[in-house]
């Protein structure tokens, strides 16, 4: 008997949600990523052309070409994803924007935009795959990579490094998030939680490139972040039809209600941490710093923060469906403003 | 009051005023006094901001011009000075034409190194005081005193005046009231003071009955409303600046819903031009018709993003209000001198079609053409103006409703894939006119989605290296190039029976030559006139220069970068192309280009 294929609500394979074949270096956490965004997108039932794809430049801006095909999606400027995700998500509100970028293509020219995006709240979620290293072409230090870090071919790193978690909480993002591509698990939950937020989504995934920076000392090696990770809670999402039939046990775990009915839930994994304060959460990264340790999962959110699309004054349907006839204004308009003309 | 000649016969409507003062003054109310006074009594006057890139205290001019034979370009002369800064005096007392007026603050205690001029000191101060204004209101005021002066002098209705400030400040009588008390002290100070016949004067006629008083940048941005624009992203710089702020000026008049109160076009002031153009042309990609306006040192910065957007197919228009360069070179000065950067912006090979409006009226016009011919070639269009057109008010004509539909050029909704009868590709020429067809996001059609990238890309919009198709999708938006030189605006051209000689010139510029035109004719050189409205050249400016044995190309530029274009696309007729080229930041007046024409007829 032939194996019936598994579909999710909507009757879509997770065949319908694949990209073309990763290029990418095998080991890649690049492709960890990519994975864990199919998986996210299939289980919460999005439909692919629901989903639109902009990217920077680098390794990481390669890989929206790897996930759903079947979504629209646009490559562009190096550090100026952002602005290209403003203009267009404003054609049809309804849809979901996912933008992915590097820490070369955000913490260096994409600074500018980085700090404006989530300064709007442009609904976007923003992922940086963040490996220290440019990669594409081969292997100079990045802004996020740390002091003292020593490369092939490279002088020592002798500045201190960007921090994209700290960027993002000072540039008062509504939902900033860490993730691993050495944990994937973590790493799907907080993509769903970010697909459902409504406003820029800033998840700044350490994701070790295999080829030029993954020496075990590296802060952004596989081997550094498995030993020096800790998960500020266990993470799920339950979508908003869910959300009644969720029980959990008093004082060992918080939830977050998002925009749409949805909840996050954290479950507490020894830390008494609440995402919901960002003096807290800059607190909680300085002492993480000193500390050595790589501190992952849902660093802070304000799930009622007015998005771009709150604040200017537009309508529910799609601008790019507005009807020729109704974008010009009317002949007799034209004849008020030449009469008001001196 | 002083001495020397008085004309027996005046001037009429023909002369020009200079007025000297301190920026931040506020002697712009007084200087669109004036102009709208004339213009009002239906006498032809253009009016031209001569000012320092400063918020307030370094000197500033304002040139007026009231020709009855319709002139609106600078003139070379001034008949009538108006000096109200002192670090202007002396220079400002030099400009004057031998007897004319110079009307000064009787404050400003400086030599007077002329005895060839009407000299007028006016009371300025002491008039002011008179009327008894709020203190903060007296520096303000003071320019009042010289259009009262002026409107005695000269003939000037006071009527028109109080017409003039009631639109200037929108009805409220406070302002209206103080200000025409202090031209009504002025006006009856010369009468009582001054018993000398002016030497120019104004009288009503009907010059001005089928037109307007606007901006470029008001008429740009209203052109692209009315060209159903619904995404604009900014970022401030000067002379721009105007054209968005006006957009959102009317934005709530104009695109809102009368119904729900929720707009129709969304304005967003970027953080940098580098964001401006990203976000216009995501927009664009996305289906909205989208525009960006800037400067010459802004669209160095959209360079990488236009390089992209040309490439990648997407539809977006750019307008340049230039000023003059290079580098910040002379912010509140004119210039075309972003001629070269705007046709080639971008790495690679890329060439953009250019709109160069020649009025304030034909702003409007391309503005909304602009938009139908992004979207019909799906690549950047560029609007080029200038300083002069974009921020000073110009006589024109009232702004024409359009009169084609609006033009989304070829894009396929769900319906439209699903009844294709060939197989789509984002990038495939179905029509053989190098335009393909494309889908926006929104598109639900499960085979709407492709993957834009500035990368190379084969006509199924997927990822190629391939030498031949890299080279065959070039040689598709060369075509593409060369059907915009059969869209593009066509010539304005003027021809004269006999003339062996052509004109080609364009943009803010018009006025000036027009008027040399007729100089040239006085004297005997026949010349003909091509208004060049486009680029890339089009067949009848081929033609034109073809049937001619010399043509001057005139540009307010330094190295004639018209010229050098049109020399590239016409190489066999190089040699009868001469570059005349103005570059001071001034505007161009018709004397110069007489002249320049002149001596090199005489070589």
């Amino acid at each position: 008997m032939a194996r019936k294929k598994r579909v999710n609500e909507l009757g879509y394979s997770k065949s319908d949600y694949a990209g073309a074949p990763s290029t990418l270096c095998a080991g890649c956490g690049h492709n960890a990523i990519v994975g864990q965004m199919i998986a996210a997108c299939y289980e919460e039932n999005i439909p692919p052309e629901k989903l639109v794809k902009f990217s920077g430049i680098g390794c990481s801006s390669k890989a929206p070409t790897y996930f759903m095909n079947r979504s629209f999606g646009f490559n562009g400027l190096h550090g100026r994803m952002p602005s290209l995700a403003t203009g267009a998500l404003f054609a049809d509100m309804s849809l979901i924007g996912i933008g992915m970028s590097g820490d070369g293509d955000t913490a260096s020219i994409g600074m500018g935009q980085f700090k404006h995006v989530m300064r709007r709240n442009v609904p976007l979620v923003y992922v940086v795959a963040n490996n220290g290293v440019y990669g594409l072409t081969k292997g100079q230090m990045s802004a996020t990579a740390e002091e003292g870090l020593a490369l092939k071919r490279q002088e020592q790193n002798k500045y201190m490094p960007i921090d994209i978690v700290w960027e993002a909480l000072v540039g008062r993002a509504s939902f900033v998030a860490r993730g691993f591509s050495g944990d994937p698990k973590q790493l799907k939950a907080l993509f769903k939680a970010a697909l459902h937020h409504h406003g820029t989504a800033v998840i700044d995934v350490i994701s070790p490139c295999v080829t030029f920076n993954n020496q075990d000392d590296s802060h952004h090696s596989y081997a550094w972040g498995k030993i020096h990770e800790v998960a500020l809670h266990e993470l799920s999402f339950v979508p908003p039809a869910e959300t009644i039939k969720v029980e959990y046990a008093e004082g060992e775990t918080a939830e977050v209600e998002l925009h749409d009915g949805s909840q996050i839930l954290l479950k507490k994994l020894g830390h008494d941490y609440e995402p919901d304060d960002r003096g807290a959460a800059l607190q909680l990264l300085e002492d993480a710093n000193k500390k050595n340790q790589l501190v992952t999962g849902l660093i802070y959110i304000n799930p009622k923060q007015k998005s771009i699309f709150d604040i200017e004054y537009l309508p529910p349907s799609p601008l790019n469906r507005v009807p020729d006839e109704e974008l010009r204004p009317s002949r007799e308009s034209l004849g008020e403003v030449n009469a008001k003309m001196f | 009051m002083t001495k020397t000649k008085s004309a027996s016969e005046p001037a009429v409507n023909d002369f020009s005023i200079t007025v000297g003062t301190v920026n931040g003054s506020g002697s712009q109310t007084a200087n669109m006094a004036l102009v709208r006074a004339f213009f009002k009594m239906g006498i032809p006057v253009s009016g031209k901001n001569i000012f320092p890139s400063n918020i307030q205290g370094l000197p500033t001019w304002y040139s007026i011009r009231v020709s009855k034979d319709g002139y609106l370009a600078r003139s070379e002369t001034t008949e009538i000075v108006v000096a109200m800064n002192k670090d202007s005096f002396a220079e400002d007392l030099d400009k004057l034409v031998p007897g004319g007026i110079f009307l000064y603050a009787d404050d400003i205690r400086q030599d007077i190194t002329r005895d060839d001029v009407l000299l007028y000191p006016m009371p300025v101060k002491k008039l002011v005081r008179e009327v008894e204004p709020p203190r903060e209101l007296r520096d303000y005021l003071n320019n009042m005193v010289y259009v009262g002066v002026l409107a005695h002098l000269l003939g000037i209705e006071v009527e028109k005046l109080q017409q003039a400030l009631d639109f200037h400040f929108d009805g409220k009588q406070k302002p209206i009231d103080l200000n025409m008390a202090v031209i009504g002290k002025a006006v009856q100070w010369a009468a009582e003071n001054i018993d000398q016949a002016s030497p120019y004067r104004v009288e009503t006629m009907h010059g001005t009955e089928e037109y307007i008083m606007a901006t470029g940048n008001t008429a740009g941005a209203l052109g692209s409303i009315y060209g159903g624009l619904q995404f604009s992203a900014w970022y401030p710089i000067t002379p721009a600046t105007g054209l968005p702020e006006a957009v959102m000026k009317y934005r709530p008049i104009l695109q809102k819903d009368p119904e729900t109160g929720k707009y129709k076009l969304v304005v967003v002031q970027a953080e940098d031009e580098l964001a401006a153009v990203g976000m216009a042309i995501g927009a664009g990609w996305a289906g909205l018709r989208s525009m960006t306006a800037t400067s010459g040192p802004g669209l160095s910065l959209m360079a990488e993003y236009t390089s992209l957007a040309y490439y990648a197919e997407v539809p977006i228009v750019l307008w340049d209000v230039q000023r003059m360069g290079p580098s910040t070179g002379l912010p509140t000065r004119t210039s075309q001198g972003d001629i070269n950067l705007a046709h080639y912006l971008g790495q690679g090979d890329t060439q953009h079609p250019i709109l160069f409006p020649g009025s304030v009226t034909e702003c409007f016009e391309f503005g909304w053409k602009a938009l139908d011919l992004a979207e019909e070639l799906q690549t950047p269009i560029f609007v080029l103006i200038d300083l002069d057109l974009g921020m000073n008010q110009w006589m024109t004509r009232p702004f024409q409703y359009p009169d084609t539909p609006i033009k989304r050029g070829k894009i396929l909704w769900e319906d439209d894939l699903e009844n294709l009868d060939w197989e789509w590709g984002r990038y495939l020429d179905k029509d053989g006119d190098g335009v393909p067809y494309r889908t926006v996001p929104g598109n639900t059609h499960p085979k709407s989605a492709y993957f834009t990238r500035g990368t190379g890309h084969d006509e199924y919009a997927n990822y190629s290296e391939d030498p031949e198709t890299w080279d065959a999708n070039l040689k598709r938006l060369n075509r593409k190039f060369e059907l915009a030189r059969t869209m593009v605006p066509k010539p304005e051209i003027h021809l004269q029976e006999g003339a062996e000689i052509g004109i080609i010139a364009f943009g803010s510029t018009h006025p000036a030559v027009s008027e040399a035109c007729d100089y040239l004719t006085a004297d005997d050189v026949k010349v003909d006139y091509l208004r060049l409205r486009s680029l890339p050249i089009t067949s009848e400016v081929k033609a034109f220069i073809r049937e001619h044995d010399r043509i001057y190309v005139i540009e307010m530029n330094h190295s004639g970068q018209l010229h050098q274009i049109i020399t590239l696309d016409m190489s066999d007729q190089s040699a009868k192309l001469i570059s005349l080229t103005y570059n001071t930041g001034l505007q161009l007046t018709a004397d110069w280009v007489k002249n320049a024409i002149l001596a090199e007829e005489e070589k």
